[in-house]
């Protein structure tokens, strides 16, 4: 199977470790990855933002880019929310401004094709051990877009207890946002700090060593609190854990 | 509006203060977290709650499409059974007609079921004004009324207090009222209640003019309903000879049976309560049986032009249940203050910059007030996608666009304050739709890692006033995937 890796424009940029590890995940399943050099972002700053029409391009851009494959894989459960629940809706919403169809038929074939990684992990390859070691106590956070807009369920975590040598231990207020949400970060960044620090604490008190989410733009924003709160937690992207093996384990 | 990066509205400034007060954290973060808990107890005992919800939209849904229908239908079967029906189209008339029917009756004080509507159009004030007074019945209100507070919570308009704050307020305020608190008044909830019903009952025998709202209308029959938990409501609905409810025209139900639905959904969803236990009916007047003279005031304020909105009218549905400000992060660590509304959380942030547009700072800022965790929507009782609305309403306040203003179409000017935001993404959209662009922006970041600060100057400290900013790496994915050829061979 040839799938094309939708890394995300953070990922791209801030987190070339996490586009690594799926593709050598993926690989050691069998399936043939492809990055196409040509993309750049979902749009989803810009949609949640109110910029809609700025969203317009990038997502005719994106179907452009991955229209061709026969699955889209992204690592990140917002970025796979904003193309398989916003780009539906774009398309509505410049039928309803007299635009026509043009928008909603090109991003249509992209829609149902695109999975978040653990989707793509349990649903379309029915794994859920995929053969990795990592020897260490984890508390998994299910950041929002994946939890209520994926409805990702216990995929996340029926991966991480298979995982050999990991520990999993339970999150308080899991389901709690951890306050990133985009540019709510900085609009609203007294509440925004007040979320993430409540999270760490949440986390902290599990006495796990590592954070696990599947969306690594939520992790930067608990993770920049971690480190600024001096924790000793570190936050650590799921798809780096399923990567690591007892021979090349990760760190 | 500061011209900084993202602007710097008003709900950030309000929340500012909220976020730093330990004492209100704390109030805010038990009282929520354990209705939630409940709630979610009360809504898992129903096996057809999925059902019941989409029934509630619909209901709500084919009212709203009708709404001109419903409306008269109502006005005939009030009148039928001996109601005066009159028609309100924004506060200011709302109020002459409340505080003319008062004075008509010769009263000087009412008393008051608690009520949303006669909160956003600011009767109480109005009233006063005139020379009436107005007493709030409900326990919570009361405590506003007492503190000179504003409520902060729609179903708990005193959530930010705590027992010891309101035993204060009783013992010092309750006697420029009326009774005053009994002598060495504790802090324990059972003597908090018995002075508040004291202090109440007086009033309730009394007062000769009660007003409320309602939760329903019935359009087929012309009955109005309020649902409540202390039985207030049912003394101002019965003792008074003159009842004059003020609802908004959205609280239409086309038919007696549609009430099934919503008395499920409602008490589960507000109090986590199976039933809640004071449920009140009155069609018109009934001789010799409470109120002699009963007048319905229908009021518009807004909603007509909110109903215009094809995205943002989902919102009139809301049965002002509060299931999304107890599940809400923002509204537990804000506080309802900061909304600037009667309806804090996240059905206030897509309620009041419609029904009052979104000229004001406030309003402006309203739909910022959120990081779209999509929690108010997975509870709300009649599924209205906040989230949606949020990113509609961002989208009206940064690129303006057609809306409807006291029943005329405008077209919106863009507000002021994200001129920066805006030309910024509108560079991100133009390096985005060129491949080549990013990479040399990734590569030029790369280069220059070991320069980056860890902290932000400017507007940049809003990140970094908290958070650490992330290392850059020495190479984004990109130019590794191409180097290495995908990582072939292992390849690092």
């Amino acid at each position: 199977m040839r799938v094309a890796l939708f890394l995300t424009c953070v990922n791209d940029t801030l987190y070339p470790e996490t586009g690594r590890a799926v593709v050598k995940l993926l690989t050691r399943l069998g399936v043939e990855v492809d990055f196409p050099m040509a993309q750049t972002c979902c749009g989803q700053a810009h949609y949640n933002t109110g910029y809609r029409h700025e969203a317009e391009p990038l997502a005719r851009h994106f179907s452009d880019v991955f229209g061709e494959y026969e699955a889209i894989v992204t690592p990140s459960g917002s970025c796979g929310a904003m193309v398989r629940e916003l780009y539906p809706r774009m398309g509505e919403r410049a039928r309803a401004e007299g635009r026509g169809d043009s928008l909603a038929a090109t991003l249509a074939p992209v829609v149902p094709k695109t999975y978040e990684l653990t989707e793509f992990l349990v649903d379309v390859l029915g794994v859920t051990d995929v053969g990795a070691y990592y020897p260490h106590q984890v508390t998994y956070h299910p950041t929002c877009h994946g939890l209520r807009g994926l409805g990702l369920g216990d995929r996340p975590r029926r991966l991480l207890q298979a995982v050999k040598g990991l520990e999993l231990v339970e999150l308080p207020g899991a389901e709690e946002c951890c306050g990133f949400g985009g540019t709510f970060a900085l609009k609203n960044a007294d509440v925004s700090a007040a979320m993430g620090a409540d999270k760490v604490r949440n986390a902290e008190s599990t006495g796990a060593e590592v954070l696990c989410a599947a969306d690594n733009s939520c992790l930067m924003h608990i993770g920049g609190t971690m480190t600024r709160l001096s924790s000793g937690m570190r936050p650590v992207h799921i798809a780096e854990i399923l990567a690591s093996t007892e021979e090349e384990p990760a760190v | 509006m500061s011209g900084t990066f993202v602007g710097m509205p008003a709900f950030p400034k309000a929340a500012h203060e909220a976020v730093n007060n330990p004492t209100l954290r704390g109030n805010l973060r038990h009282a929520t977290h354990t209705i939630r808990a409940k709630r979610a107890t009360a809504v898992a005992e129903l096996t057809d709650w999925a059902a019941l919800r989409e029934a509630g939209k619909r209901i709500k849904d084919h009212t709203l499409r009708h709404l001109d229908r419903y409306l008269e239908q109502l006005e005939a079967s009030v009148t039928a059974a001996g109601g005066i029906v009159h028609w309100a189209s924004d506060a200011d008339e709302a109020n002459r007609i409340v505080a003319g029917l008062v004075k008509a009756t010769g009263e000087s004080e009412v008393v008051k079921v608690k009520s949303m509507a006669t909160q956003e159009i600011g009767l109480n004030e109005a009233l006063e004004a005139e020379g009436i007074r107005a007493y709030e019945t409900d326990l919570a209100e009361l405590i506003v009324q007492l503190g000179k507070d504003r409520p902060s919570h729609i179903l708990v308009p005193a959530i930010h207090r705590n027992r010891g704050e309101i035993r204060d307020i009783f013992e010092h305020e309750m006697s420029e009222w009326g009774r005053p608190a009994p002598d060495g008044l504790t802090d324990t909830p059972a003597e908090l209640a018995e002075a508040a019903r004291l202090h109440l009952r007086e009033k309730f025998l009394r007062a000769k003019v009660g007003i409320s709202g309602a939760n329903f209308m019935v359009a087929e029959t012309g009955t109005l309903v309020v649902v409540e938990s202390e039985g207030n409501g049912r003394m101002c609905l019965t003792l008074p000879e003159t009842l004059i409810s003020v609802v908004g025209i959205e609280k239409i139900v086309p038919a007696w049976r549609d009430l099934e639905v919503f008395l499920q959904t409602l008490p589960r969803s507000s109090t986590a309560e199976r039933m809640n236990p004071y449920t009140s009916t009155w069609t018109g007047t009934t001789d010799g049986d409470g109120p002699r003279t009963f007048h319905l005031v229908l009021l518009d304020n807004g909603r007509t032009d909110t109903l215009a909105d094809e995205v943002g009218r989902q919102a009139l549905r809301c049965i002002r249940c509060s299931a999304c400000l107890n599940v809400c992060p923002v509204y537990e660590r804000a506080g309802g203050h900061a909304y600037g509304s009667v309806y804090p959380g996240p059905i206030g942030a897509i309620l009041s910059p419609q029904l009052r547009g979104t000229a004001s700072e406030i309003d402006a800022s309203l739909p910022y007030a959120s990081s779209l965790c999509g929690a108010c929507y997975e509870v709300c009782p009649v599924a209205i996608d906040i989230p949606e609305v949020l990113v509609h309403l961002r989208e009206r306040v940064v690129e303006g666009g057609p809306v409807t203003r006291e029943g005329n179409k405008v077209v919106l000017q863009p507000a002021k304050g994200h001129a920066a935001e805006r030309a910024a993404m509108r560079a991100a959209r133009w390096a985005f739709t060129r491949p080549g662009a990013l990479r040399t922006g990734q590569r030029l970041a790369s280069r220059t890692r070991r320069l980056h600060p860890r902290t932000l100057p400017g507007p940049g400290k809003a990140w970094s006033g908290s958070r650490d900013l992330p290392p850059v790496p020495a190479e984004p994915f990109r130019d590794w995937w191409q180097r290495t050829q995908g990582g072939k061979g292992g390849a690092k």
